[in-house]
């Protein structure tokens, strides 16, 4: 598996740390619900299809990457620096 | 039996070689299954299950019977395919799975038993009586099962990994391969051309048709001297493509030192991993076998084969031929043969309408169906329209048709598509993205088809990597057709084998049908066809073809099984090579780690660091008597300890203050410039990350500090929050661990001398203080912080003057009467003061467990804080960490039981003592239980600085383990 890092290019995938759904870029406001901040942390979608997951180039350039890939053909269709992906 | 002027071997260099203690000799060129056949040796092996009496099958890397064990100093390689391992002076090689001698094998009695030996035997037969099992059929089958054994040495041969990077990635140098490469060479891409063989040109090595006008050697030679003389052009021999992965990656196994006598700088095979934009499946096909009644004796094998060792290596398999076929590869195999000179009994040829052939006799419609000879082939029985007849024979070639090598394409999860015109499975198109299969292992079998694909398919790569093919003109080759009648099984008594290396019949495969294995990945797991090292290459359809008729089914409604990586087996120590001893992870030395070791320190591992356990003095026998010293050592004088493993992460930026307190639970805009304070840092979901000071070194400039262990850690977590949470913000961090070394000096003496160190003495410099100070004209940083509970402070320098200045601090700390201490001593300083690491933190701990809820500030938000909050995260249902003191002189043990005053006898009975730090469920009625309720509050780095408390009776010592 490779990944095309917006700042290094495209990079072997063991030089990225895999952190889980991109999920946890929502963080909820502090007084939320405890259901949402329940949901925040632990609920997960498993789809068959297209994913957003978040990927750290740890041995890179240290970049949090939201990396969309589909877990059926395995197809990376994009790759975008968190710190440029809206809240 | 060599022919005269026949064959690629080099025949002035001759190579001596033993096999099962026989000397004998072999050329250069040859491999080791050719070589055998040369020297008149048929039979080389015993079956896996039968034991019945193998040769040689095939001339390739599927060969399924012919596997030996190589010898070689005290590496012993079993199941080596006699048809890969090349000739080298001084091979010793050895058969398997026989005693006590080749000839003579005792559990040859399995063959006689064969009538309970089917398939699906070990499920009906080892059930009862149940006390069996494990006295005596497990250990019964463990003796007898598997094939070749092993040296019982460690393996401590050299392997190697390698990474590789192409435009084109060429698997195959046959006719396809070669010519694919060539037109994208010379279209400027970067090309890999890799195949598994030691020559490369495929089948062209081993047939006589004229390609270009001449012998096809010589334009095999020509387009490899022209690839060779191209910088965009790597050819790797001996390298087979073994796996296909993700994105164009696909794994590699070459054999470097394989081939030749073992030499210390050379290491045996090479795992590739090479990324390829675009990639051509050239990798031909494979001819299959036919079932019939004792089709494993020595001296049958594939016609091809025989092809291959009389055109290539100069060698005849037999002395009088036999061939049998579904298609012409028999009359191609028996003109070659005729024309070497070697007698050719008969080609039975299973087509009824079967053409007769100049110089030999056609037996249209036949089909064998029966072999005999004891140790080898000598006699056939054949059946016909007119009747049936016996031949005596030596050796006898087969060929049901061929199979496309399309494995690598079902990598990906792809399902080849059958073919009933070639009655084959063929690569589905677009299988793997970027993988274009080609020729041969397309379905195209000849020659002129495979030029021409080769051509097509680098065109069709070329267009994906936006290259212009050159015009180029295809040489002029044998195109003859491919028409086949399909034959899987002849019917009749006797078993028939379809895969050889698994010993599994046809009978075998009917049976599971019968017993309703009919799907087709059922029959493979009840018969094991398919599951020997050679995957059933030379099995896998003629099986599911039985299948097929068995059930009353098509091939396609039966289905393929899976073609796994990897294509050939790849040995685990190639894959993973560098990984043996300490090459298993990195290790990481401190800047005194040279002075460390000089004085006879013990060193310990702390994450990928090595740490000094104790420095042992003349005269101490154990690591308690250096560790206790050393504790006294520094709550009476000074000591000196490294503590560079920390984490330190340099944090810049207008926002670095407000970006802290979003990380910490605690406050730090408040902290003053030239302080330090103790930190506390949660996950999200509300239990504990890290701890550690953190230093205001400047208005914008902070300097945090993890734990050892959680460095890496705490600095992914500060760059997610900093890049998801804080777009906007003006704050930087970075990792400068390995750019300071940094010495704890503790003690009543430390300031002494620090003083008779520093440029200028320390004037004020109150706890919890931080500056920067000069160390012999350097520039360093002071830290007034303590790990163990005594006046303590922290020395950092640039790492580049680390061992100078810890050798500087240990004479100075020894001319006061102190020293270094090491990392048990550490670990009692700071468990005698309650200094919490991440033996406690252990990422199921809270703020509240730790007694640290106090801490978490209620005035900010910060990470963790919402979800620490949670019901079952806080209140008296909660783990606690608590403090405790035993009564007494008595010393806890590690896990040892608390117990309640009074009823000691008891206890002790049951464990002992207690320990401190122990995590117990409700410690408040403590107060009157075994241990007096001498409870200090687990606390950080700054928290309780004081002096040891009056009520101090016994020094508790933790068991060796853990470290800050």
């Amino acid at each position: 598996m490779r990944i095309t890092c917006p700042l290094c290019g495209t990079r072997d995938r063991r030089e990225f740390y895999y952190y889980g759904a991109e999920d946890y870029l929502h963080r909820p406001a502090p007084d939320a619900a405890p259901e949402t901040w329940d949901d925040y942390l632990h609920l997960r979608d498993n789809p068959a299809g297209e994913t957003r997951d978040l990927w750290y180039h740890e041995l890179g350039c240290a970049s949090w990457l939201v990396v969309t890939r589909n877990t059926v053909t395995h197809e990376i269709s994009a790759v975008e620096l968190v710190a440029e992906v809206s809240a | 039996m060599r022919i005269d002027g026949k064959g690629l071997v080099d025949r002035s260099t001759r190579i001596d070689f033993r096999f099962d203690g026989q000397a004998l000799t072999g050329f250069e060129g040859d491999t080791l299954a050719s070589a055998l056949l040369a020297n008149g040796v048929k039979l080389v092996g015993r079956s896996f299950k039968y034991h019945r009496p193998r040769g040689i099958l095939t001339a390739g890397s599927e060969e399924p019977s012919a596997l030996v064990e190589i010898l070689e100093g005290n590496q012993q390689t079993p199941n080596v395919r006699a048809t890969v391992q090349e000739l080298h002076e001084g091979l010793v090689a050895r058969s398997q799975n026989r005693w006590p001698s080749l000839k003579y094998d005792l559990l040859a009695v399995n063959d006689l038993a064969a009538p309970f030996l089917s398939a699906g035997f070990y499920y009906k037969t080892f059930m009862w009586p149940r006390a069996f099992w494990e006295s005596l059929y497990e250990p019964m089958i463990r003796r007898a099962a598997g094939l070749g054994s092993l040296s019982g040495q460690h393996d401590d041969a050299a392997y190697e990994k390698a990474y590789a990077f192409c435009d084109l990635l060429v698997i195959g140098a046959g006719p396809t391969g070669l010519m694919a490469a060539l037109t994208a060479a010379r279209a400027g891409a970067d090309v890999i051309l890799a195949d598994e063989d030691a020559r490369m040109g495929g089948r062209l090595l081993a047939e006589t048709a004229p390609l270009d006008g001449g012998p096809a050697v010589d334009w095999v030679e020509r387009v490899l001297a022209e690839l060779r003389s191209m910088p965009n052009v790597r050819l790797m021999t001996r390298t087979a493509v073994t796996s296909v992965h993700d994105d164009g990656t696909y794994g590699a196994l070459e054999r470097v030192g394989l081939h030749l006598a073992p030499a210390a700088d050379l290491p045996r095979e090479c795992f590739w991993r090479i990324v390829a934009r675009q990639a051509v499946l050239a990798a031909g096909a494979l001819e299959r076998p036919i079932a019939f009644a004792n089709n494993d004796r020595p001296g049958v094998m594939t016609a091809s084969a025989i092809r291959t060792y009389l055109n290539r290596y100069g060698v005849a398999p037999g002395r009088k031929v036999t061939l049998f076929a579904n298609n012409d590869e028999a009359r191609r195999t028996a003109r070659d043969l005729i024309a070497a000179g070697v007698s050719v009994a008969a080609i039975i040829d299973s087509r009824p309408d079967a053409a007769p052939e100049d110089g030999c006799r056609v037996i249209a419609g036949g089909t064998v169906t029966d072999t005999r000879g004891r140790h080898a082939l000598s006699q056939i029985s054949v059946s016909h329209p007119g009747g049936s007849l016996t031949l005596d024979t030596d050796c006898l070639g087969i060929s049901g048709g061929w199979n496309p090598t399309l494995h690598l394409t079902c990598h990906l999860n792809g399902r080849p598509t059958w073919d009933a015109g070639l009655a084959a499975f063929v690569p589905t198109p677009g299988a793997v993205p970027g993988l274009i299969p080609a020729g041969g292992a397309k379905g195209l079998f000849s020659t002129a088809a495979c030029l021409a694909d080769g051509r097509r398919a680098a065109v069709e790569a070329l267009g994906a990597l936006d290259l212009t093919a050159p015009e180029m003109a295809l040489p002029e080759a044998e195109d003859a057709a491919y028409t086949l009648h399909p034959l899987w099984a002849v019917p009749g008594k006797g078993r028939a084998w379809l895969d050889f290396a698994n010993d599994v019949t046809v009978k075998d495969v009917e049976l599971a049908a019968q017993e309703s294995f009919r799907s087709v990945e059922h029959m493979k797991r009840y018969t094991t066809q398919g599951m020997a090292p050679d995957q059933g290459k030379n099995s896998n359809v003629g099986a599911l073809a039985v299948l097929a008729d068995t059930t009353g089914r098509g091939i396609p409604e039966t289905g393929t099984t899976t073609f796994r990586p990897p294509f050939s087996p790849v040995s685990i120590a190639a894959m993973g090579a560098g990984g043996r001893a300490e090459g298993f992870a990195p290790q990481r030395f401190t800047t005194s780690h040279r002075p460390t070791v000089e004085r006879g320190a013990p060193m310990i591992e702390a994450g990928l660091w090595y740490r000094p356990s104790y420095f042992p003095k003349p005269g101490e026998t154990t690591w308690r008597e250096a560790c206790d010293r050393e504790v006294r050592m520094v709550r009476g004088c000074v000591g000196v300890s490294d503590v560079s493993t920390l984490g330190k992460i340099d944090i810049q930026g207008a926002d670095a203050a407000r970006f802290l307190d979003l990380v910490y639970t605690n406050t730090f805009s408040t902290l003053p410039v030239g302080r330090v304070r103790y930190g506390l840092m949660l996950r999200e979901d509300g239990h504990v990350l890290d701890d550690g000071t953190t230093a205001r070194l400047g208005e914008q400039h902070y300097l945090m500090t993890t734990t050892t262990a959680a460095a890496g850690l705490v600095m992914r977590h500060l760059d997610f929050v900093q890049q998801a949470f804080c777009k906007g913000w003006d704050v930087r961090t970075i990792s400068v661990t390995e750019a300071w070394a940094q010495f704890a000096i503790a003690g009543p003496k430390a300031r002494a001398l620090l003083n008779s160190l520093l440029d200028a003495p320390l004037s004020d410099f109150p706890f919890m203080a931080c500056g920067a100070v000069s160390v012999h004209g350097t520039p360093a940083r002071l830290f007034r912080i303590s790990f163990s509970g005594e006046e303590g402070y922290e020395l950092a320098v640039p790492a580049r003057y680390g061992e100078a200045l810890f050798r500087d601090l240990v004479n100075r700390a020894e001319t006061l009467g102190g020293g270094p201490y090491g990392m048990e001593a550490l670990n009692v300083l700071r468990i005698e003061k309650g200094f919490i690491t991440h033996a406690e933190i252990h990422g199921r701990t809270t703020a509240f467990d730790i007694g640290m809820e106090g801490m978490v500030s209620a005035k900010k938000d910060c990470i963790g804080k919402a979800a620490a909050q949670r019901p079952g995260l806080v209140g008296p249902a909660r783990e606690q960490l608590v403090g405790l003191r035993p009564l007494g002189d008595q010393a806890p043990t590690a896990g040892a039981h608390l117990f309640t005053l009074g009823e000691e006898g008891e206890a002790r009975d049951r464990s002992g003592l207690c320990h401190l730090g122990l995590l117990v469920a409700d410690a408040g009625p403590l107060a009157g239980a075994g241990l007096p309720a001498q409870r200090p509050r687990p606390q950080g780095r700054d928290g309780a600085a004081g002096r040891p408390s009056a009520r101090h009776r016994h020094p508790l010592r933790g068991h060796p383990s853990g470290c800050a």
